[in-house]
């Protein structure tokens, strides 16, 4: 990898040439909640000074750029008693300025899924090359545990990921197209002094972090306690809403529905994001279901995140950005509950 | 800087200009894409389930379209859905696809309404199959449970077709009563010319009824099994897939020669959707079918 050092000004700079000439998605404060904490989302930009670089975390993640809450997947026409199917995939250049590590990775691992293996996904894969990431370094957020399963730095999957040096941005470029975007700007190559400082910033972050998620031997646990009581306790506690998913930056679970246009001359099938947590979610035909209980649906949850993308790519799902734990209406969250198994594996 | 923001344009990538080939599974090409076909002929079998005879359109995907036995295609129904549907012919009938439907949902539902000559959308196959080859030289005991008796027409034919590679070939088929039992005028067929050992059940007879009553379980203590030689291929609801796998394991079956094909709801049949996930698993793509040894590790399997 190449790195660099562009000044703040000239950042600036930058960011208002781009600006000019594709869409920019970025952080920006949309409101504050009742405890006076601001509330960011990643939403496009027009100018330089409403992008929030210095935000703690967004509610939602900015999966919804990569696979949206709901899609297109075709679209039918009829006529004369036959039907044709078009397809179409969307994918319109743009930049996504701010991204933190633990949502890099996550888009790391749905490429994996999506991008990857049997079946590359050409809805995801246009919208994924079609996209530029300008990731940025952060001092841990509030409840964040994205150290404890490795996803507070990040190595690949972005053009440029920078780190704050003060007056200055250390940064890391990952892509020929990242490359040739710095070229049109004043940097300058790395000196000792940037790199000592470097590492003194990644240092402080490493040390900030206050969550800690024991993932030693998770995946084995979650198997041995499969009918442990931890998962009847915090069942009770949800509410099958869903919420959870729907802010995840890596669940990537959804429904397909067909519908008819009001004249009945075409349709669309349609892909729509979903959660393991809604109830008809492993229902099949004949109305059997095979997780009935709020339960059974909870733990399905943790299951996948912690043991079963394991066993398929040696990793898990989850990023440990907090979103669902911060989201939950019922107060579940991911240390928590994962406390509580380690505590029903001693007992 | 608009020079370095080039645009990908994802339909010009060259392996998504060659025809969509879906044995290909990690090429990039249009997922959605669905081959057209006719529904040719349709065999009512009862009151919920018919055969549906289906034909690919377009020569060159009726060409392209090849299955193993096991494998299930999603049939498109468009305005409607889709729904996952194993396939129940022949892998040897190039272009024509046999498909047994019950009436369940929306879907199915609609597809009992379609008339011969309707078109409907198929992509696929997917998933897993069943191990033919490997089965060569050996006894196959095949098992099936009301509407189990759909997958594997499909292995039952390959093995008819090819009946010298086979030894002995055992069928055994359970049913709630008489009328449920599908696929009646084709026995005589199998039995005959298909050399097929065919042993039938009900759990409640009408009164014309003169063969087995009981579980499908009763069936398996009226045959010889030579546990070393015998691979097993069983469908049906799972509690009854779980008594016959645990009774062929008592007779000495090893769990890695039993077979099963599970049912899951699926949206997408590629391992995107989720739906079908047992713990892990995704049923489309690490199944349908899978050994009773897999089976019994996954969760919530059964």
């Amino acid at each position: 990898m190449l790195f660099r050092v562009i000044t703040k000004e000239a950042f600036r700079k930058f960011v208002n040439t781009l600006l000019s000439e594709i869409e920019i998605i970025a952080p920006r404060k949309v409101a504050t909640d009742y405890t006076g904490r601001s509330i960011y989302h990643y939403l496009p930009v027009d100018r330089f000074e409403d992008v929030a670089l210095d935000y703690d975390t967004t509610r939602f993640s900015a999966k919804t750029y990569f696979t949206p809450f709901k899609e297109n997947l075709a679209s039918y026409s009829f006529q004369n008693g036959d039907w044709t199917q078009s397809i179409r995939y969307r994918g319109v250049t743009r930049l996504i300025l701010g991204l933190h590590a633990c949502d890099i990775n996550a888009l790391l691992k749905l490429d994996k899924v999506m991008a990857r293996g049997p079946f590359p996904s050409p809805h995801y894969i246009a919208r994924r090359k079609n996209t530029l990431i300008i990731g940025i370094d952060h001092d841990p957020c509030a409840g964040g545990f994205c150290r404890s399963l490795g996803t507070d730095t990040v190595t690949h999957g972005f053009d440029l990921f920078l780190t704050d040096l003060g007056d200055r941005y250390f940064v890391a470029i990952d892509s020929d197209r990242g490359f040739s975007m710095l070229q049109e700007v004043e940097n300058t190559e790395v000196t000792e002094d940037d790199r000592v400082e470097y590492s003194a910033v990644r240092r402080r972050i490493a040390k900030g972090f206050t969550t800690h998620v024991e993932t030693h031997n998770l995946p084995n646990i979650l198997d041995i306690e499969f009918e442990s009581p931890v998962w009847a306790k915090w069942g009770a506690k949800c509410l099958s809403c869903g919420t959870c998913a729907m802010v995840c930056p890596t669940c990537y679970c959804y429904g397909v529905s067909q519908e008819f246009s009001m004249d009945f001359a075409s349709a669309r099938k349609n892909k729509q994001l979903y959660s393991c947590n809604l109830y008809d979610f492993a229902r099949v035909a004949g109305d059997h279901n095979f997780r009935a209980r709020t339960s059974t649906r909870l733990k399905y949850r943790y299951y996948h995140q912690h043991r079963g993308f394991v066993e398929t790519y040696n990793e898990p799902m989850c990023v440990g950005c907090n979103r669902c734990g911060n989201a939950c209406l019922a107060g579940i969250s991911p240390p928590e509950v994962i406390a509580d198994l380690h505590m029903e594996e001693k007992a | 800087m608009k020079a370095h923001l080039h645009h990908f344009d994802i339909t010009r990538e060259e392996s998504m200009l060659l025809p969509v080939e879906f044995h290909r599974k990690t090429r990039l090409q249009h997922v959605d894409k669905a081959f057209k076909a006719e529904i040719t002929r349709i065999v009512p079998l009862t009151d919920m389930e018919r055969l549906y005879q289906l034909r690919i359109l377009d020569p060159g995907e009726r060409e392209r379209f090849t299955f193993f036995p096991g494998q299930f295609v999603m049939v498109d129904v468009p305005g409607f859905g889709e729904v996952p549907i194993s396939i129940s012919s022949s892998p040897s009938s190039k272009g024509l696809v046999e498909l047994c439907i019950r009436k369940a949902g929306l879907v199915t539902g609609v597809l009992h309404k379609a008339g011969q000559g309707a078109r409907v959308g198929l992509r696929g196959p997917f998933g897993t199959f069943f191990p033919m080859e490997q089965m060569k030289g050996k006894n196959v005991l095949l098992i099936a449970g009301g509407l189990g008796i759909a997958p594997l027409r499909a292995p039952l034919y390959s093995i008819i077709e090819n009946r010298p590679d086979y030894n002995t070939v055992h069928l055994l088929y359970g049913a709630r009563d008489q009328s449920q039992m599908l696929f009646g005028y084709q026995y005589e067929q199998w039995r005959r010319v298909g050399d097929v050992k065919l042993h039938l059940i009900v759990e409640t007879p009408d009164p014309c009824w003169t063969g087995e009553v009981g579980r499908i379980t009763a069936l398996l203590e009226k045959i010889r099994i030579d546990p070393d030689e015998t691979y097993a291929i069983v469908c049906g609801p799972p509690v009854m897939f779980k008594f016959v796998c645990n009774r062929l394991s008592e007779l000495g079956l090893p769990m890695h020669r039993m077979f099963v094909s599970l049912e899951r709801r699926m949206h997408c049949g590629m391992g995107k959707c989720c739906r079908c996930n047992i713990g892990s698993t995704y049923t489309c793509l690490d199944g349908p079918v899978f050994d009773y040894w897999t089976v019994m590790n996954l969760k919530e399997a059964i």
